[in-house]
């Protein structure tokens, strides 16, 4: 029976959490199918072992491919990797994520395996052997049901959307190397430059607190960024597109329909108005909070939970709250 | 220099989308149409490092229908000097689109072929690296900023946590996203100017779509929701509520 592959992520040696949801993601479409399921990630030596724990999700088989020429950074040469492999497996569906990284990769091996892709799925089903998806579209204004024909089918799955499932399996880790020639190069990373304070991507972030222009100044971000410090680690910032407009946070920071679609299972959105362009990025999050001076704000249309009044009041009050709770 | 731009004519993102009876469809009446937000930002790329060479021309090119040529018109205007457009009806299938459009580009003669990172319509995000591996060209994507010097483009690549530096070799591909580009505004004369400027236009060629979109909803409205309260003595209940109802602190 033709498998189910999970593409997974390790950087810097540490296998990416988000390849857990792609893994439960693919054993979910393995059973419906009735097939196994192989975690692969792509990268130098010992790329194997960092995906090894993946088969804690129900990775049957678990491989390092060990390209030759790989360096942190290049696409092209996963890519071609990752596409032989799939092409010597046959492999019925691959798994990416639809992450920064995943983004990068998905559509170059899907075009050199001449398959159609599809991105940033929320839900899979099974339908008499063909994979049905459900993905937002006009970001999130509307849900598109769409069915893949052929094989393999390749799609990405949104991050934070699909659960982690435990189904443990001994997995024996296998090293394939490759040594892709074809359609790589001409490409070189030369260099990266790390931006303040953003370990974790607000797409991937499980809480996300979110500033507008209402926050008045750039210098006054200390009060979100304590905020989301009392949080803990797995919540980020965001922004509104007038306050990355203003210059005051980088882009990578922005959501909505032209920034980042964030699923956190808790939003706050502190000082934003809530236009058409920003609820588009964030109205699938699990809990809404919003602050707002102003009772009209169309923000508190989506939110679950709302509190009028100065952000400059009940952001630092919210911090020393969630503080006291953790003291407990 | 010569640089081609694939621009996608796309709702105006203040549009309300509703769907059409049938279900497979959103209601076209009524609907402002503009040029994607993100393939500004990489026309504008294109004009800096053409106007920035002395040299070269920008050639704009779609896959649409008939009414792109509105969206081609303006890109004109804003300084791009030809335009093509391959009247057809491109789907959700992005493979299917990045074919065309590959077909089109192949043996043409752009050293950069720019695209935005993604079309806000059907948010794919995936037809600038197809069409490059279509073309055997190197591609970057998300790139924020991009220079070229003698054969080799410098682009920086917005990334999770940082900025990735890579050199890509031209001919190469390369999408565009929100950072150093400011979309410029039409001028009057560049609005004229844009009447005369050619604009090609011809069928697409037939491509399957290997992807069938069954239906089309309206996303689920959220539960309602409610004012907790006002100012600051709004709080402790606010935390209340998040950690004993909603249960996610
Ligand atoms: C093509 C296009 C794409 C776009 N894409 C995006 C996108 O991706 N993301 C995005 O966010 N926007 C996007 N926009 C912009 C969007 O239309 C809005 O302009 C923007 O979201 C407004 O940001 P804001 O809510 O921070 O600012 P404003 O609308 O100015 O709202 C500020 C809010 O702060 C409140 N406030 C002020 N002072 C206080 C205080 N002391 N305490 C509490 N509340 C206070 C005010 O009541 C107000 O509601 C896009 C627009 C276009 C045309
Ligand atoms: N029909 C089209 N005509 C021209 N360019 C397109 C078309 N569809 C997508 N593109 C280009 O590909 C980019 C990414 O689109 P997508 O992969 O659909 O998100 C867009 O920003 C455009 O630059």
């Amino acid at each position: 029976m033709a498998g189910v592959l999970a593409v997974a992520e390790v950087r810097d040696g540490a296998l990416r959490s988000v390849s857990r949801e792609v893994v439960s993601a693919a054993r979910g479409i393995a059973d419906a199918l009735g097939g196994a399921v192989e975690a692969a990630a792509c990268g130098g030596p010992g790329v194997g072992g960092a995906a090894g724990p993946l088969a804690a999700q129900g990775a049957d088989r678990v491989v390092g491919i060990e390209a030759a020429g790989w360096e942190p950074g290049r696409v092209d040469i996963s890519a071609a990797a990752l596409a032989a492999h799939v092409r010597s497996r046959a492999h019925a569906a691959v798994v990416f994520a639809a992450t920064g990284p995943g983004r990068d990769l998905a559509p170059r091996v899907a075009a050199k395996l001449d398959r159609p892709l599809l991105t940033d799925v929320t839900d899979v089903e099974v339908d008499g052997g063909d994979i049905l998806v459900t993905r937002p579209v006009f970001a999130g204004k509307a849900l598109a049901r769409v069915r893949a024909k052929g094989t393999p089918v390749l799609l990405s799955i949104r991050p934070n959307v699909f659960a982690v499932t435990e189904s443990p399996r001994d997995a024996v880790t296998e090293v394939v190397s490759a040594d892709p020639a074809e359609g790589t190069g001409g490409y070189r990373v030369k260099g990266f430059e790390a931006s303040e304070g953003a370990a974790l991507d607000v797409s991937e972030a499980e809480i996300v607190v979110s500033g507008g222009r209402g926050m008045k100044d750039p210098s006054n971000w200390h009060i979100l960024a304590d905020l989301r410090e009392a949080l803990g680690e797995t919540a980020a910032l965001g922004a509104s597109r007038a306050v990355v407009d203003a210059g005051w946070r980088p882009h990578a920071e922005q959501v909505g329909q032209t920034g980042k679609t964030v699923t956190p299972r808790l939003y706050f959105a502190m000082a934003i108005s809530g236009a058409i362009q920003h609820l588009a990025g964030m109205r699938t999050s699990g809990v809404i909070v919003a602050v707002n001076r102003d009772a009209d704000a169309p923000i508190f249309g989506v939110a679950d939970y709302g509190i009028v009044g100065d952000v400059f009041e009940i952001a630092p009050r919210l911090a020393e709250a969630i503080r006291e709770l953790q003291d407990d | 220099m010569n640089i081609t731009v694939c621009v996608k004519r796309v709702p105006d993102t203040e549009t309300r989308i509703r769907i059409a009876p049938g279900g497979t469809d959103i209601e076209r009446d009524g609907v402002k149409y503009v040029l994607s937000p993100y393939d500004e930002f990489a026309l504008e790329a294109a004009l800096q490092l053409v106007e920035g060479a002395g040299a070269g021309e920008v050639t704009l090119l779609s896959y649409g229908p008939e009414a792109a040529k509105e969206s081609l018109r303006a890109g004109l205007a804003l300084g791009a000097h030809r335009a093509v457009l391959l009247k057809g009806d491109p789907g959700m299938d992005g493979w299917a689109t990045a074919r065309v459009l590959a077909g089109e580009l192949d043996g043409g003669g752009a050293d950069l072929v720019l695209f935005g990172v993604k079309a806000v319509d059907d948010d794919q995000q995936q037809v600038g690296p197809m069409v490059a591996e279509l073309l055997g060209r190197p591609c970057a994507t998300s790139v924020a900023a991009v220079d070229v010097d003698r054969g080799v483009a410098t682009c920086r690549r917005a990334v999770e946590g940082g900025q990735e530096v890579v050199e890509i070799d031209l001919p190469a591909v390369a999408t565009v996203t929100k950072g150093r580009y400011e979309p410029r505004y039409a001028s009057l004369r560049g609005i004229m100017m844009a009447k005369r400027k050619p604009l090609d236009e011809k069928e697409a060629p037939a491509a399957e779509a290997g992807l069938v979109v069954e239906r089309l909803d309206q996303p689920p409205p959220r539960p309602e929701g409610r004012i907790v309260g006002e100012g600051p003595d709004a709080v402790a209940e606010l935390v209340r509520l998040l950690r004993e109802e909603a249960k996610v602190l």
